[in-house]
């Protein structure tokens, strides 16, 4: 039977897209109509409805996006080590470089909180004495300026990371990728937001000297952990993995703990580790950040790929890569002002823009994408249980997949919205929505509020018009 | 300025919760400073800051919640406290959000019983949801006009490969499985098919077919331009080859402007395959039987006639409607014409209903305006939706001295303005008010395209224009010739 035949046996069931009193009419006769909440498509821009033209309803596009979605939700990072420098770790790391958060940027053009976190690395680093000297040094091009990203890393905040720092290393057990992330210093006065006044260099070498080679240790005998089902059950305490990580950092914790006692440390060593991670709810954040970024570094490169791999900021601008768009092919656009609630004593006007790499969470499917699941995030930006729900919902529109891995309870334990579709956001106008923390804009006073932030449209326009034109006219 | 700290011993909230409190408190008038917090180092350091660390707090512990607040009077402070008590009591309520959707194929994925896509977005914009609705298996009816032919060509042809229906572009009628989408009438469900590429044609000739007792099967809509040389009539051809398979449908009823030569060849042939009688009203011809039982009507009322007596298993009538009755009322009519009254005016909403009439219009001098003409239209309503823009031409047509008969249509159905003749009668006495008053009777001919089953209810539409003085037409085809016969000499 033809389909028209079948549509005549069947029961009308209408997507009404336009003027709404047909939607009306429809309903009056007791038919089945949603109405679609129309808008011309990639804001009525003519050059990138062309894109949208040339990239839509393309089998190979399709199968590079299936390869691309099927490395995301089947990569399985499991943290394997503390790695006690990132010199001996990160490919690419030299003595002199510097690694930030979000996409490359210069010296010059850095923000205040990122400014300061280079200074306070460079004094950690002991390649400067003070903020003068470090300040010379930064400008003197002695120094190596790289994005975290171009080098499998990430970072939180301003994301610095120096040769010395000990890191996290995380490796993803399918596809044999690694991705490194420095140890979550806390809150307050802390370098990833800029603050490198004694107590936060005194902090880094505490770290550095005893923190990390206790965590090493007890690693050894915990033998590697599986993150993804961390962060699976992490999803199930409340964590959205990225603006909340009180349940990440207790299950931490608890895995951990044995090891420590194991590891014949002396037990007031054991006691201030244990102290240290249990006073920062945010200690997971830097865990949860690299598992994301060795799932997706898997999914990069792959030609034709429309899915995003990279969502970062480095608090001027902000940086998108695509999979289909190999290597550090940066698509930017001016990172945003963040909404939401600011710790007292603090307004707007002391926020700086939008900073940092955490919005791997969210490129992962968790962070912004697991909202519904994390309720007490949800207040940030005043709101309500059911509106996490559908800031959860909304982003099933513009991904392509549900996560296998990550669920939420009360969506009926559906997978996260993963592996975002720029063709997606383009066409339905609709931004992914990050979580996240609101840094100082200048250095070194810390965090001053949270709450909820939207990529610069432009971002994703330049990588659909990148991307249509190294595809081609089908 | 006034200081209140109050210290709730053992009581936690989390920090987001207080957070979201603070920035209501301070937002309240005459309140220059709130803070909410648990007594922790960290938090007393960030009360001392802003000098609200008395000493009482400073001694409070961690499991301890501050509630601080600077304001400019003892009543701000209150309502500020108050404010925090009345929101930490209050039970957030359960707020049902509907799920909305911005792309079609999000919403597929959601919906995937979903089979039909009715679109009335801008033209520039249309085909792109509609190539969309076809790759995802549904059903288009395409309301929207400004398509190109190359996308028409294209949707067409895609939705011929898929077997899918492209109904459109500017298609505004369609009745599937007894639903009316877009401008469509209540008609009774039965089995004569019908295949559109017109709206009010369309419109027409269900009405009719619903009067004489008939009834509908589906009614299918093909737009304007499918029986074009372009175009080739795919939609036309396809959906005649579903109603040809379809066991409801007993009778074809194919409505359209003369096809191009070629597609008329393309379509006659389809015809002579069908094993159903076919009804063909392809404007202006004459009542004829054509080669392989195909009957060719010359109005859309002759077409319904036909179709309604096949559908019965009789011959479609052999004579044409008697119009006896109409000479007759012409006869009056004419009489009270004034010397040099002889033009009429039709202002038509459907535009095959202005063309049918438009055609029998004897002689030279009148005038024919499809309203619903895009010329009309940019930026504007419909005059279905919004009949009120007819009502300046029919006052315009009343000043006009040769203008004997002023010929209207009512259309009504879903889409439809919920009143039209509600809206036209007072510009019909207003109009034929002007006449009078110089000397002139104006003959207000109207005809009500609909059924009473339709929202607006066709008697009582055709008693509100009688009462302002229209003498009602049974037929669009009736209510041109009698304007015409109203004019003629010869008659």
């Amino acid at each position: 039977m033809s389909p028209i035949n079948e549509l005549f046996a069947k029961q009308l069931s209408v997507i009404n897209i336009g003027a709404p009193v047909f939607k009306d009419d429809l309903a009056a006769q007791k038919v089945a109509v949603t109405q679609l909440d129309w808008r011309p498509p990639a804001g009525g821009r003519p050059e990138l409805i062309t894109a949208l033209d040339c990239l839509e309803a393309r089998p190979e596009i399709d199968a590079a996006n299936a390869e691309a979605v099927t490395a995301i939700l089947s990569a399985r990072p499991v943290l394997t080590d503390v790695a006690l420098s990132a010199l001996e770790a990160i490919p690419g790391m030299t003595p002199t470089t510097i690694l930030h958060a979000g996409p490359p940027i210069d010296w010059e053009a850095m923000a205040g909180p990122m400014r300061g976190a280079v200074i306070g690395a460079l004094i950690y680093e002991r390649l400067a004495a003070d903020e003068q000297e470090a300040g010379r040094l930064a400008t003197s091009g002695k120094i190596t300026f790289a994005p975290c990203h171009e080098h499998c890393a990430v970072g939180p905040m301003t994301g610095i990371v120096s040769a010395s720092m000990p890191v996290w290393v995380i490796e993803n057990a399918t596809h044999g990728n690694r991705s490194y992330c420095t140890l979550n210093e806390g809150l307050g006065k802390v370098l990833r937001f800029g603050a490198f006044s004694g107590e936060v260099i005194d902090r880094l070498r505490w770290m550095q000297g005893e923190l990390a080679p206790a965590l090493k240790a007890a690693l050894a005998f915990t033998g590697a952990i599986d993150l993804r089902t961390m962060i699976a059950q992490a999803l199930h305490m409340g964590d959205e993995c990225h603006n909340r990580n009180k349940a990440g950092t207790s299950l931490l914790i608890r895995t951990i703990a044995p090891g420590l006692a194991k590891a014949g440390l002396a037990p007031e060593v054991v006691a201030r580790v244990l102290a240290f991670m249990h006073s920062n709810d945010h200690f997971f954040l830097n865990l949860s950040m690299p598992a994301a970024k060795a799932a997706l570094d898997a999914a990069h490169g792959i030609e034709g790929s429309s899915v995003v791999t990279t969502m970062c900021r480095n608090g001027v601008e902000f940086g998108v890569r695509v999979s289909g768009c190999p290597g550090n092919t940066w698509f930017t656009g001016p990172a945003q002002m963040v909404q939401g609630l600011f710790f007292p004593g603090y307004t707007v006007a002391d926020a700086n823009p939008d900073l940092g790499d955490s919005a791997i969470t969210e490129t992962y499917g968790i962070g912004g994408f697991a909202m519904g699941g994390a309720p007490a995030i949800v207040q940030f930006v005043g709101g309500t249980p059911a509106d996490a729900l559908e800031y959860t919902t909304k982003m099933y529109e513009i991904t392509l997949a549900e996560n296998t891995s990550y669920t939420i309870p009360n969506l009926n334990f559906r997978g996260t919205p993963t592996a975002i579709d720029i063709r997606r956001v383009v066409g339905a106008g609709l931004l992914p929505v990050i979580n996240t923390g609101m840094a100082h804009r200048e250095a070194g006073i810390g965090q001053v509020g949270a709450g909820i932030v939207r990529p610069p449209r432009e971002c994703f326009d330049k990588a659909l018009l990148a991307l249509a034109q190294r595809v081609g006219k089908k | 300025m006034t200081v209140r700290i109050d210290i709730r011993e053992n009581t936690y909230y989390d920090s987001v919760t207080l957070m979201a409190l603070t920035q209501k408190m301070a937002a309240h008038p005459g309140v220059t400073e709130a803070v909410a917090v648990m007594a922790t180092p960290m938090n007393k350091d960030l009360l001392a800051g802003v000098g609200l660390l008395t000493a009482a707090a400073d001694a409070a512990g961690a499991d301890d919640l501050i509630v601080a607040i600077r304001a400019e009077s003892d009543a701000a402070c209150e309502a500020a406290l108050a404010l925090f008590a009345g929101a930490t009591a209050r039970r957030a309520e359960d707020k049902k959000t509907a799920v909305s959707f911005t792309s079609l194929d999000a919403a597929v994925r959601h919906l995937p019983g979903a089979n039909l896509a009715v679109i009335s977005v801008p033209g520039e914009y249309a085909a792109r949801e509609a190539r969309a609705a076809l790759r995802n298996g549904l059903h288009v009816m395409l309301f929207s006009d400004n398509v190109s032919l190359a996308d028409e060509i294209d949707l067409k042809t895609t939705a011929h490969e898929k077997g899918l229906l492209v109904m459109g572009p500017d298609c505004g009628t369609a009745i599937v499985n007894g639903v009316a989408l877009c401008f469509a009438n209540a008609v009774r469900r039965g089995n004569i098919g019908v295949v559109g590429a017109s709206g009010t044609g369309t419109q027409e000739v269900t009405v009719h077919i619903d009067r004489l007792g008939g009834g509908v099967s589906q009614v299918l809509g093909t737009g304007g331009r499918d029986l074009g040389a372009e175009v080739g009539g795919i939609m036309m051809l396809d959906c005649l080859a579903a109603l040809s398979k379809d066991e409801a449908t007993g009778v074809i009823v194919l409505i359209s402007k003369p096809p191009a030569p070629s597609v008329a060849d393309k379509i006659v042939a389809a015809i002579q395959t069908c094993p159903k009688p076919v009804v063909v009203c392809f404007l202006g011809g004459a009542n004829a039987v054509g080669a392989g039982g195909t009957y060719f009507a010359a109005t859309l009322e002759e077409a319904a006639r036909a179709a309604v007596a096949l559908a019965t298993g009789d011959k479609p009538p052999s004579q044409a409607c008697s119009h006896e009755k109409l000479a007759t009322m012409a006869t009056v009519a004419r009489a009270k014409l004034a010397p040099g009254q002889h033009a009429i005016r039709g202002l038509y909403c459907g535009g095959t209903l202005c063309q049918e009439a438009a055609r029998t219009a004897p002689g030279e001098g009148h005038i024919f305006i499809d309203l619903g003409d895009d010329d009309y239209t940019k930026g504007k309503p419909h005059p279905m939706i919004e009949p009120s823009l007819r009502l300046p031409y029919i006052l315009e047509a009343a000043r006009d001295p040769s203008v004997a008969v002023l010929l209207l249509d009512v259309v009504l159905g879903y889409g439809a303005h919920p009143d039209p003749a509600g809206v036209t009668a007072s510009a019909i006495v207003q109009a034929r008010e002007i006449a009078r008053a110089a000397g002139r009777h104006l003959e207000v001919i109207a005809y009500v395209c609909g059924t009473d089953a339709d929202p607006q209810g066709k008697a009582g539409q055709e008693s509100k224009l009688a009462a302002a003085g229209a003498t009602l037409a049974k037929s669009n085809a009736r209510g041109a010739y009698l304007a015409a016969a109203v004019v003629s000499r010869e008659v």
